[in-house]
């Protein structure tokens, strides 16, 4: 090869991140998993009702909610980054909201100039921060870096009898979690996203109903009692959250991507949505695994690997989709090979 | 148009008094009265723009009224929804949604499911009782994008079937379906009328609509008539309705013409 792409080592890429690497390339994996999961879960409902843009304007306007939050608690905890990220979620869909009722503006502009002025103030009140001991940089903010999930493990000491107990477990045996007596949980960030990743799916389950018809049919939806005002912004908080929590690894631009791309992968292979959700989160499974090799063959950053991985596969689904793939449309049915039925249905138009 | 209101008003299904809507900055409706009875098929007709949906919309909630109150058997909407259906125009949803028909069916049982609970095997009986009454059935796990519009207006209806509402209000049924789509659905509207429903549907085609409907409301932002359907249906009323539109005129004069006959 040259200088700029290494060659391709099957041993290096392939092997030794799981042989030698584990604990890296395990948290790495799962955390990017967790998010993309997360992500592509309320992403689908993002594509649905046509709001790409609101997830990309809603990663960037949480920045002034995050350093608010910081400059107010003087920490990075949870708690109050989470609150922060919320209200400026909430702000931002009233404020776009706002000025695409009360002006002429369009609601693309109004997105444009929300997003935009509060990222602005995000990152004027972030350069108040830095004089604090803790600090909170653009840098950070902007692209993350998920090859330090793994540097931070949460660990506990064992007493004899606990340790016996653990030992017996086949899953927790491995040098992954028991290291002498000391037993690793798991990075925090990976413990935060898998309970908002949790957190997630169990909302999209218990409120599927009413996520599926304000999404199809909000004039219905409203007449059976179904806020859709409530249910849009509930969504709205919920992809705050998501997006903070995912920050720290993958930062406010990678995100976007996480967002999108399984829900667009998974609208081309899928007519359901349940079988949608289900290609989401394998989506999100295959492009933190492939990331991750990608990131180690090209010496690349994994987060930034992850999301080729996964726009790679958007294209696999593209071209090998069983409805509407290229494969179909270049070598597939012509038009003199559509059934009767389908000629009917063309004939008396939609 | 009687202005008094009843004194219980639990046996009438719909009574509107002096009710003003509009979107932002633009009223639509003004100071509608209307009291509709029991078992009625009731065919809402006027212009482009006449507030038309509109009507329906406020008379759920869906476009807040600036003024006027709006009863559905004799208590607010709110407190009635259950006994309401709602067919919104065929053009308002996506149709590439990734949703089967059935999936779309069982939406018209939401109503009654309630929060947090999923559907019970006695929803989707129901659900497919709906669509084999409208002759869907056989495209219950069919993705809505494959279906013709006659094809969706049915599967719509079904929804609304599924609602087993007591009072409907229907947008446009009629818009863009098949002659037998057509045949089929008022036969179902008749088919609900004998149970004793109150249907109120929005209709955009003169001549039919003369044969369709019991009552006619008149509307262009006002009431212009209600009543039943000969003594509404002149051609003063609908030059009044439509104003000086000449299209429409002229087919005014051949519906009237063909009454005469």
């Amino acid at each position: 090869m040259n200088d700029f792409i290494p060659a391709f080592e099957w041993q290096r890429v392939m092997v030794e991140p799981w042989a030698e690497n584990l604990s890296t390339t395990f948290w790495i994996v799962l955390m990017g998993f967790l998010i993309t999961a997360a992500c592509g879960l309320i992403g689908n409902y993002l594509i649905l009702r046509r709001m790409a843009l609101v997830g990309d304007a809603i990663s960037h306007s949480v920045l002034p909610g995050l350093a608010i939050a910081f400059l107010l608690s003087h920490s990075l905890n949870t708690v109050p980054m989470f609150i922060g990220a919320l209200g400026a979620g909430i702000v931002t869909t009233v404020m776009i909201e706002l000025i695409h009722k009360k002006t002429r503006v369009k609601q693309d502009s109004a997105i444009g100039i929300t997003f935009s002025t509060l990222f602005a103030i995000g990152v004027i009140l972030i350069s108040f921060g830095q004089t604090d001991a803790v600090d909170l940089d653009t840098e950070c903010v902007l692209y993350g870096e998920i090859a330090f999930v793994p540097l931070d493990l949460v660990k506990t000491e064992l007493g004899p009898g606990m340790l016996s107990v653990v030992e017996k477990i086949p899953g927790l045996n491995s040098e992954l979690f028991l290291d002498g007596n000391m037993l690793t949980i798991a990075p925090p960030s990976v413990i935060r996203m898998a309970v908002v990743t949790g957190v997630t799916l169990l909302l999209i389950l218990v409120f599927y109903k009413e996520l599926l018809v304000t999404s199809f049919d909000s004039g219905l939806s409203s007449s059976l009692g179904i806020n859709a005002t409530v249910v849009h912004y509930a969504l709205m908080g919920m992809l705050s959250v998501i997006i903070v929590s995912a920050f720290e690894a993958v930062g406010a631009i990678l995100v976007i991507a996480m967002l999108i791309l399984p829900g667009a992968t998974s609208s081309l292979l899928a007519y359901r949505l349940p079988t949608m959700f289900g290609i989401t989160v394998v989506h999100a499974l295959l492009s933190a695994v492939g990331g991750i090799h990608l990131a180690t063959w090209l010496n690349c950053s994994p987060a930034g690997a992850m999301v080729v991985a996964g726009s790679a596969l958007f294209a696999l689904a593209w071209i090998f989709s069983p409805s509407q793939g290229l494969l179909l449309r270049w070598f597939g049915r012509e038009l003199d090979k559509l059934d009767e039925e389908e000629i009917e249905r063309l004939v008396k138009g939609t | 148009m009687t202005d008094s209101p009843a004194t219980n008003g639990e046996d009438i299904p719909l009574e509107i008094h002096d009710l003003t809507a509009g979107y932002y900055k633009k009223p639509v409706l003004w100071g509608i009265d209307l009291q509709v009875p029991k078992g009625k098929l009731v065919g809402i007709v006027g212009p482009n723009g006449a507030g038309k949906s509109t009507l329906i919309k406020a008379i759920m909630g869906l476009v807040p009224p600036s003024s006027g109150w709006v009863k559905i058997f004799g208590k607010p909407y709110q407190e009635n929804r259950r006994r309401v259906g709602y067919v919104p125009q065929r053009e308002s949803v996506d149709w590439d949604f990734p949703v089967t028909v059935m999936d779309v069916v069982m939406m018209g049982r939401y109503g009654h499911i309630g929060w947090f609970k999923r559907p019970k095997k006695a929803d989707r009986e129901i659900a497919r009782d709906c669509l084999d009454k409208v002759k869907m059935l056989p495209f219950a796990k069919r993705q809505i994008s494959n279906l013709s519009g006659g094809q969706q207006q049915r599967v719509f209806l079904a929804r609304a079937l599924a609602q087993e509402s007591d009072i409907y209000f229907m947008d446009e049924p009629f818009a863009g379906v098949d002659a037998a789509t057509e045949t089929a659905i008022i036969a179902l509207l008749h088919e609900l009328r004998e149970k004793g429903k109150t249907l109120l549907v929005v209709h955009h085609d003169l001549p039919t609509a003369r044969n369709y409907f019991d009552q006619l409301l008149l509307l262009n932002m006002r009431v212009v008539a209600y009543g039943e359907t000969e003594e509404v249906f002149t051609y003063e009323l609908l030059q009044k309705t439509y104003g000086g539109r000449l299209t429409i005129l002229s087919e005014v004069a051949d519906a009237v013409g063909q009454r005469a006959k």
